[in-house]
């Protein structure tokens, strides 16, 4: 009697603790939807979508959020396109390759770049590299989009790793022995059987990549610039969607358009990261068929 | 009789500290089948696997002895394995198609051996098919991914695919084991067209299968070679006690 009453009362807890986060979340979208929205009782969507000024607190007011969504783009994709073919020759290299030491002190550095705190990253992005990227493309300021692309890219690097060494586990040795007794060289299997065979696993990995990035917002805020200008190469100033919400909540006055156009970003953002995570999610459920 | 196609000579290996072949010696004929049975474990598919040098990928695994094909000592650390395995070509136990179309299954090997390029590409893959009897049931469907075929067809491209880079011998490793009876006797006959152009050792336990198709049987027991002779002979008159109580059922 007493057990069963244990066990009823534990089962009602969990799934009360799991109604409640969904809850929450449902909560916190709505509260984002509610204010993102109030800014196109002022400002037209097209204005806030497509126009290319954003100066919040000029008179009158530009909501043009296509910079800062720009700003995001050149940043995340440089990040991705420095990120990603790294990460996969890292994790060819962990998997394939590399035994022994070699082996866990590469798999041991990449863990330890994980959990280095975003904002020292961008610390040693200002500290360091930024200076040396001035001297090297001889710039104004070393503060650009590329400086935030490498980065995003070393902290993207880490997920992009681990989820495709994963799946070049869950490839079967079958193909491996497959290839190397028809006289493939390794190189040779890698690319033609064992890349082909995972890659729902590595597109889902660069997606989840993606999406690291694009929400990251302290190290960016830190070596972009923060410039708001359609970006015309990566070696200006940008800004990006993360960077301006985190930088101008602050002063933002509750209730104003300013604040309300900030949430409105927020939704932008969201959909895009719900967006990644849906494909990256596609992906992963199409490799177990 | 003619020059075998492999010798093997006092070929030992072992996996750390545990010998899985002694001092096999025997001479594999061309254009044959030799079968090589015996109870599980008594190391046939690493016999075969040192034909084409896969155990090499098992980091314990030590080989000694010789082993010449066409006279010449495939051993060496210098053999290019990119060549033998041209030359030796091996099926597995489970079909292993890459998880690619049927014809770029066909045309991998093509490709790294660098044997055709452009058009010539195609009418590999077709002549390929159509030796394993392949062409007319996939020709239409030649994009579509190899994984979908039944387990059969996928042996069958699998046995396509090595033929497609030419091979001069074939290594069978149990290539029935996963199919049932109907489709175990399709690849028989299969088997029994190929060696018109092909050396073919085949491994199996099953010892109604190596008395249909071989023409040569090699009884292993234990990592050694109890007897070595003309199918024939051995399952109807063996010379060895242990032969005749293995093919006469009473252990293994
Ligand atoms: N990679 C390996 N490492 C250690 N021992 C192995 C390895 N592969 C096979 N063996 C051992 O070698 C013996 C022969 O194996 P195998 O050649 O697979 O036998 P069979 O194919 O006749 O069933 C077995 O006792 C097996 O346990
Ligand atoms: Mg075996």
């Amino acid at each position: 009697m007493w057990q069963r009453w244990r066990e009823r009362f534990i089962e009602k807890t969990i799934a009360a603790s799991g109604m409640f986060s969904i809850i929450v979340v449902i909560l916190i979208f709505l509260f984002l939807l509610k204010e993102g929205l109030a800014l196109f009782r002022t400002v037209p969507m097209t204005d806030f979508l497509g126009g290319d000024r954003w100066y919040p607190i000029s008179e009158p007011p530009r909501f043009g959020v296509l910079p800062l969504i720009l700003g995001s783009c050149v940043v995340t994709l440089g990040a991705i396109v420095l990120a990603v073919p790294v990460s996969i020759a890292s994790a060819l290299f962990i998997s394939e390759i590399a035994a022994g030491w070699a082996k866990d002190a590469l798999k041991t550095g990449i863990e330890l770049l994980a959990a280095i705190p975003s904002v020292v990253l961008g610390f040693l992005g200002m500290a360091v590299l930024a200076p040396w990227i001035k001297y090297l493309f001889q710039l104004p300021t070393g503060l650009t989009a590329l400086t935030g692309s490498i980065i995003l890219a070393l902290m993207a690097m880490p997920t992009i790793v681990s989820i495709t060494e994963d799946a070049l586990a869950a490839v079967p040795r079958g193909y491996r022995e497959a290839a190397l007794a028809l006289g493939a060289t390794r190189w040779q299997m890698m690319s033609r059987v064992l890349l082909p065979a995972a890659r729902p696993g590595i597109l889902a990995a660069v997606m989840l990549g993606i999406g690291r990035v694009i929400g990251e917002t302290m190290a960016v805020m830190m070596v972009t610039g923060n410039a708001a200008v359609i970006p015309r190469s990566v070696l200006q100033p940008v800004r990006t969607m993360t960077a301006t919400i985190a930088a101008e909540m602050g002063e933002a006055v509750r209730g104003s358009d300013h604040y309300f156009a900030l949430f409105a970003i927020g939704i932008v953002l969201f959909a895009i990261s719900f967006l990644l995570n849906a494909a990256a999610d596609l992906f992963l459920h199409q490799e177990r068929h | 009789m003619s020059q075998p196609k492999l010798q093997v000579e006092h070929l030992n290996l072992s996996y750390g500290p545990f010998h899985a072949l002694n001092d096999i010696t025997m001479a594999i004929a061309p254009r044959q089948v030799t079968a090589m049975i015996g109870p599980s474990g008594c190391g046939k598919s690493s016999l075969l696997r040192c034909f084409n040098r896969m155990n090499e990928l098992i980091e314990q695994a030590r080989m000694t002895g010789r082993i010449l094909l066409d006279g010449e000592d495939i051993t060496q650390t210098a053999t290019p394995l990119v060549t033998l395995r041209k030359r030796i070509g091996m099926v597995f136990q489970r079909p292993n198609p890459f998880p690619l179309s049927i014809f770029e299954n066909l045309a991998f090997g093509v490709r790294i051996h660098e044997l055709a390029a452009g058009r010539a590409i195609p009418q590999i893959v077709e002549h390929s098919l159509q030796a394993v009897g392949l062409w007319d049931p996939l020709k239409d469907r030649l994009r579509r991914s190899a994984l979908r075929l039944s387990l059969e067809q996928q042996q069958r491209l699998c046995i396509a695919r090595l033929l497609a880079v030419q091979p001069e011998v074939l290594l069978m490793d149990e290539p029935c084991s996963a199919l049932d009876p109907i489709a175990t006797a399709k690849v028989e006959e299969l088997i029994h067209q190929l060696k018109r152009e092909y050396t073919i050792v085949i491994v199996t336990h099953n010892m109604q299968q190596a008395a249909r198709v071989s023409d040569a049987t090699g009884f292993l027991l234990l990592g050694e070679l109890i007897e070595f002779d003309a199918t024939e002979r051995i399952f109807t008159a063996p010379r060895d006690p242990r032969t005749e109580a293995y093919i006469t059922g009473r252990f293994g």
